[in-house]
């Protein structure tokens, strides 16, 4: 269990491509941090860099108080899942888990008692004697946790687990890891493109977009508080809406007509880009702000309305018990729904 | 069901097919079976009559004779010795072949060379220079180094493969990345995953190329034909033109029923190996998937 401190990690390959732009934070003892954004935003690079698989360019990177830039993989007591687990194709289940143990000289007594307990803890016992051919997928998931857990390391790495799992046993497997790292309370770094993972798995996330990090913050910090336009559309499905518009006197226009109140205490001026959430707007016969609703997606417990406010494309979230037709309606939309961000940075005002 | 099949036209590709591979198998067989019936000959019998159809009384005393009596120019020299020695080259050329060229692609795909592919580049253009375009500078070599009539010379200026390299280096690098990525962390070093990794999944790789390179090996005649003058070094595919000349030397009636039983006990340890290795390879293949 330790605490890991990035001082101004970045990765620049030797082609001159900054993977990673250098980038500082602490994770706490067993903190479960999550990595997110999308393919190619270098959180994988950063993850590998934090397991040793990739040089650290620039910056100096601690797991507990050691620097560990230059230590070996092996050495930097570090366990890590992969997305295709990595599996050794030809050893048993029991072998599998228990090699790195066997490389570090333990004894082969403590080999099998610890393969035994990491095997009951997630519920291997039985499979002890497979090859992992013979596993479904989230068996050798488990394997590949079990491969992780036995070794009883200082942190925990993940690099898209779940992603070759059906969505059905994802949700499940999401909840087992949840759990079991709750339980042994090993410091994690998860890496994911899959913004629910990252909401519903993590202490911490923090979202990475072309090498350099938009935001750390809580899920529901990262939520309610997106720090970026980009932040904004990428957490949440249906993302936030987005809306170029001016803003005057408090006052926010859209496409010169169409006229919203601003959130308080708003000194600032000139064209924003509003984002307003799906579900925080209400349909409402009094409501201010007409809304063309075009198509319904009807999702049993909730309904997205998606259709046209202003001219732009706008999303309501509603609950199964409200109607929905194609048509005009009209919207309640609150000051403290609306979130302001720059057009040209897309850093939030 | 009955008159959908009347219906059916007469299909002459398959009797074409199986003509063709009848006639394969004739022509890679029957010299075969002429070899072993001729073998049961004696010696008289056959200079006189030539290739034999039936078999004849001479059966085992041909073949123990070949294989147990000393023969050659200095009378050292029976077919055991001839088939050890070929053993010992066909292995020492298949294994060597192995481990070299495993060893080779292990380097070139693993680790982070200057020039990896210009190397690999030059290792495949070696596949443009075979042994017989070398044979004089390898021969000046091991003449120099003493190694003449060593297994050592026999051997070694003839493991490194370029097909071999070429093969290991294909089947490395579709070894998912992620599995050595595993075994850094798992506390495996470069030679512990070579050996508790990379090795076990190569197996029917390994296979595969040990039945070609046995085989190739057990067919060399050039090479040890130069580089073994000593008679107790002599391969089986030696000791058959070997029986011919000494008589032919001494002027009697070659021992022609005896050579056709070298040719035949020749044969068999290649054609083993392949049924042996076979079994296994298929065995392989269904049992580790990655």
């Amino acid at each position: 269990m330790a605490q890991v401190t990035l001082n101004g990690v970045g990765k620049t390959y030797p082609n001159g491509f900054e993977a990673v732009k250098p980038s500082s934070f602490d994770i706490a003892d067993g903190e479960f941090v999550v990595l997110v954004g999308p393919s190619g935003c270098g959180k994988s690079t950063l993850l590998r860099m934090v397991a040793g698989l990739e040089d650290i360019t620039a910056g100096s990177l601690n797991i507990g108080d050691r620097e560990v830039n230059d230590v070996d993989p092996a050495d930097r007591d570090v366990a890590m899942v992969f997305q295709n687990y990595a599996l050794y194709p030809h050893m048993t289940v029991r072998k599998n888990i228990g090699y790195g143990l066997k490389n570090r000289g333990t004894s082969a007594a403590e080999i099998e008692a610890k393969v035994q307990d990491a095997a009951k803890m997630l519920d291997l016992s039985a499979l002890l004697d497979r090859k992992p051919s013979q596993l479904s997928g989230g068996q050798r998931q488990r394997v590949a946790m079990g491969r992780a857990v036995v070794r009883d390391p200082a942190l925990f790495l993940f690099d898209e687990p779940l992603s070759n799992l059906d969505a059905k046993l994802r949700n499940q497997m999401r909840i087992e890891i949840k759990a079991l790292q709750r339980r042994l309370g090993v410091t994690s770094i998860y890496v994911t493109h899959d913004q629910v993972e990252a909401m519903t798995m993590a202490d911490r996330i923090i979202v990475l977009n072309g090498g350099e990090i938009e935001q750390i913050g809580t899920p529901a910090e990262i939520y309610h508080n997106p720090a970026s336009k980009f932040v904004a559309s990428f957490m949440g499905a249906p993302p936030m809406n987005l809306i170029d518009a001016q803003l005057e006197n408090g006052e926010i226009r859209m496409n010169g007509s169409t006229v919203l109140t601003a959130p308080s205490d708003q000194a600032y001026a000139g064209p924003v880009t509003m984002g307003i959430r799906p579900e925080d707007v209400v349909i409402d016969e009094a409501g201010s702000t007409p809304f063309t609703i075009e198509i319904v997606e009807e999702l049993g417990a909730h309904r997205l309305l998606h259709g046209r406010l202003a001219g732009h494309a706008f999303t309501v979230h509603v609950g199964k018990e409200s109607l929905a037709n194609a048509g005009e309606v009209r919207l309640q939309i609150k000051p403290d729904a609306i979130r302001l961000f720059q057009p040209e940075t897309g850093k939030a005002i | 069901m009955a008159r959908s099949q009347t219906r059916k036209p007469f299909k002459w590709a398959p009797v074409f097919d199986h003509t063709i591979l009848i006639l394969g198998a004739l022509f890679m067989l029957v010299p075969v079976v002429l070899a072993f019936v001729t073998s049961s000959h004696s010696a008289v019998q056959i200079a006189r009559e030539g290739i034999m159809f039936v078999p004849g009384s001479h059966l085992g005393e041909n073949y123990s004779k070949a294989m147990f009596e000393k023969g050659g120019f200095t009378a050292t020299i029976d077919g055991m010795v001839m088939l050890k020695n070929s053993l010992i080259l066909g292995l020492g050329f298949a294994l060597g072949k192995i481990i070299i060229s495993m060893l080779a692609a292990y380097a070139l795909v693993y680790f982070r060379l200057r020039f990896a592919t210009f190397a690999f580049w030059i290792i495949f253009t070696t596949l443009l220079l075979p042994l017989e375009v070398r044979i004089l500078p390898s021969y000046e070599a091991i003449q120099r180094l003493d190694l003449a009539n060593t297994y050592t010379g026999l051997i070694v200026p003839l493991i490194a493969s370029a097909t071999g390299t070429f093969f290991f280096r294909q089947f490395f690098r579709s070894v998912p990345e992620e599995l050595a990525e595993a075994a850094r962390i798992d506390g495996a070093g470069p030679v512990k995953f070579f050996i508790d990794i990379l090795v076990p999944l190569s197996q029917t790789m390994i296979a595969a190329i040990f039945i070609i390179m046995f085989v190739f090996g057990w067919n060399q005649y050039l090479w040890p034909t130069l580089i073994t003058t000593d008679e107790g070094l002599f391969t089986l595919v030696r000791g058959i033109k070997q029986i011919y000349q000494t008589m032919i030397d001494a002027n009697s009636i070659p021992e022609y029923g005896q050579a056709l039983a070298l040719a035949i006990i020749a044969m068999l340890p290649p054609v083993l190996i392949v049924i042996f290795f076979q079994s296994w390879f298929v065995k392989g293949l269904t049992e580790s998937d990655k």
